[in-house]
């Protein structure tokens, strides 16, 4: 066990698995010599050579799209796009290739690739910085979608998007990159893409989040003990797909549900996961069930930052009105 | 390798002329000999005929969008041949020769254009060819990280990519020559210039003399061939893949033909280009020249040609058949290959599906 911030827990995923499956190459735009920018691939070169741990041409839709190629022969490569907030020159190659070369080719080929990005608000940077568009990914078939919010999960969930057969768009949240350390097991150990997990278990209210605001949808829950209200907290952890059962069961239990995201509201994974708790738990309903996320407007510049994300205090708020609730 | 062939110095290799006479006086360059020029001649006509036929068969109502490669044939054909079975090959759409001459099924590759995604199920070991490509030269990025892999798992092997001339304006082919030449890899790029996509004609996509000698600004060779006739198509080819297989990196190679169908049976290429037009590249068609060669050397007759246009008939239409009659796809099979596994929220949808087909809901 060492402790380990989130993104050494990415670095730490990478080594142990590198080790173990030759087939891995990690490559994009300064993952080489300088580790990223983030750091998250520190060292690699150095132990892995330059075949295996490349800076590429600097080229999104090259990165993505010679990884197709390479995954069709065996690789596993696992590439790095800088900032989420570009990732669209690749848009195509994902949408039209990554997330279809399966069905396409009826099984006999695959696109079973790993694409790490960094995602989120928060860190006081320039624009195209700060982008959470999760859902985009999401509403694409044939993509899988993994988010961690802290680095025991980054681990085990980023070793399970190494060895897993579809391809898996897997979101870092840079904002809590490196804001708390974690005991992480030296070993290699894996985290079932597709699966909420439950954080602390509750009877009052359901309050599900994932990556940054896990943060402070953790801080809301610890306050909102001290009022004497119980809250179940699910981390989602795999965006796509959805681990429904985990999440009806537990508002079929609590009866109350909020989620909490960053990124635009309109058509966001809220709006999905609220319709799944009215589809599946209806009945069990005792108040409305309930989305916050960021209003449907482009990032704002750190000036306007603060504005745009999810705090504490606001998802207590919300919780309270949503237990005052009254038909 | 290809000093002698410099695209900017409007030089264009053409080894077998229109009238079918081999152009005695090129000696630096791989030769087909008169075995492999009868084989070409086998793939181009059974090409021909196929591709006829399928523009009969829309008409008809019986086989929907299909994009006629008639006087094309030449250039899949010819590369396909240089290439050992065991590279890998990127194709566009427009590669019905090289497809054919892969082995790849009929009623497998007709299932592609009748909307079966079946047909598309080329096993790797057998065909190392990758399914046809829609969106305009995104392939060509696949070509380099196969290459790239090739390298890396020491597979000795060339792959070769098929893209239009309208594909060279988009971004993926300019990063695809930009990445391979950087990385040196093993693999050719192969542009069917027929002069038009779809009803844009080639010097409306770039101001570039020729489409080859873009590869110079990326640290490499290009070479224009006359995409009409196979032995230069043969030889331009198997330079690149030796050059590619001693580590030389790259080869751009623009095969300089023409469409003489329309771009695709939903397409009037009536409305953007004259019919004097088509007519000089009438005299230039990649079969015709062969005829006339393998009849002045009595390697064929006319009686065999027929034979050859009617035994390619009587194939196409049953392996036709074969792809027509494959039953409509289940629920089942819509959603089997999305994932590995078939996610639980998935399997809820299709149990819905099924329900709501069954009327009941």
């Amino acid at each position: 066990m060492k402790a380990l911030t989130l993104v050494q827990a990415v670095n730490d995923a990478l080594f142990v698995e590198m080790r173990v499956n030759p087939n891995i190459v990690v490559y994009g735009e300064d993952v080489g010599v300088e580790g990223g920018v983030f750091r998250a691939t520190t060292g690699l070169q150095k132990e892995f050579g330059d075949k295996r741990c490349f800076d590429s041409p600097l080229a999104e839709s090259a990165i993505v799209g010679t990884a197709v190629g390479m995954s069709v022969l065996g690789l596993k490569p696992v590439v790095e796009l800088q900032f989420s907030g570009f990732a669209w020159p690749a848009f195509n190659q994902i949408i039209s290739h990554v997330a279809r070369f399966r069905n396409r080719t009826r099984g006999a080929m695959t696109s079973d690739i790993v694409i790490r990005m960094p995602y989120g608000g928060g860190i006081r940077a320039l624009e195209h910085h700060s982008e959470s568009m999760e859902s985009i990914w999401a509403h694409i078939p044939g993509l899988k979608v993994v988010i961690p919010s802290n680095p025991y999960d980054a681990k085990g969930l980023l070793i399970s998007a190494m060895r897993h057969p579809d391809p898996v768009i897997f979101m870092e949240p840079k904002r809590v990159y490196r804001s708390i350390k974690q005991e992480v097991p030296d070993d290699a150990y894996t985290i079932e893409i597709g699966k909420a997990k439950i954080v602390t278990e509750g009877k009052d209210i359901t309050i599900l989040s994932y990556g940054a605001q896990m943060k402070e949808a953790t801080e809301a829950t610890f306050q909102l003990k001290t009022k004497g209200i119980s809250v179940e907290l699910i981390d989602l952890r795999t965006i796509s797909p959805i681990d429904k059962k985990t999440i009806t069961n537990s508002v079929n239990k609590t009866g109350r549900f909020l989620v909490v995201h960053e990124g635009p509201q309109s058509y966001g994974i809220g709006g999905e996961l609220v319709t799944t708790v009215i589809e599946n738990c209806f009945t069990d309903l005792l108040a409305p069930p309930a989305r916050m996320s960021s209003p449907d407007i482009t990032p704002p510049l750190p000036r306007g930052e603060r504005l745009y994300l999810i705090s504490t205090n606001m998802i207590v708020n919300k919780v309270m009105e949503l237990m005052n609730y009254r038909p | 390798m290809f000093e002698s062939y410099d695209p900017r110095q409007g030089k264009r290799l053409q080894i077998m002329d229109e009238a079918g006479n081999i152009d005695s006086s090129i000696k630096d360059v791989p030769l087909m000999n008169d075995s492999d020029i009868l084989l070409a001649y086998k793939y181009m006509s059974k090409a021909r005929v196929i591709d006829e036929w399928s523009v009969n068969l829309n008409r008809q109502g019986r086989l929907p969008t299909y994009p006629p490669g008639k006087g094309q044939e030449a250039n899949s054909v010819g590369s396909l041949m240089a290439m050992d079975k065991d590279d890998w090959f990127v194709p566009a759409y427009r590669e019905l020769g090289g497809m054919l001459y892969r082995g790849i099924p009929l009623s497998k590759l007709y299932q592609v254009w009748l909307g079966n995604e079946k047909g598309s199920h080329f096993e790797i070991e057998k065909y190392h060819t990758f399914p046809i490509s829609v969106p305009i030269a995104s392939q060509c990025l696949h070509a380099v990280g196969a290459a790239y892999a090739n390298q890396y798992l020491k597979n000795n092997r060339v792959t070769i990519c098929f893209v239009g001339d309208g594909g060279t304006s988009e971004g993926d082919f300019l990063e695809a020559l930009n990445v391979a030449g950087t990385w040196n890899v093993p693999v050719i790029f192969y542009i069917q210039n027929n002069q038009w996509a779809i009803s844009v004609p080639r010097n409306k996509q770039t101001r570039s003399a020729t489409l080859a000698e873009k590869a110079f600004a990326f640290g490499f060779e290009g070479v224009q061939v006359d995409g009409n006739d196979v032995l230069g198509v043969f030889a331009a080819t198997q330079m690149a893949r030796d050059k590619a297989l001693k580590n030389q990196g790259p080869t751009l190679i623009e095969g300089y033909t023409y469409r003489l169908g329309a771009h695709t049976t939903a397409d009037d290429p009536t409305i953007y280009r004259k019919q004097e037009e088509v007519a000089q590249w009438l005299v230039k068609d990649p079969l015709l020249r062969l005829e006339k060669y393998l009849l002045k050397k009595n390697l064929i007759d006319e009686s065999t040609i027929n034979a050859l246009k009617e035994d390619a008939k009587k194939e196409f239409l049953k392996e036709f058949e074969i792809a027509e009659n494959a039953p409509p796809h289940t629920v089942e099979e819509i959603f089997a290959w999305q994932y590995k596994q078939i996610p639980e929220d998935m399997k809820e949808q299709m149990n819905i599906l099924n329900i709501r087909l069954k009327g009941s809901m």
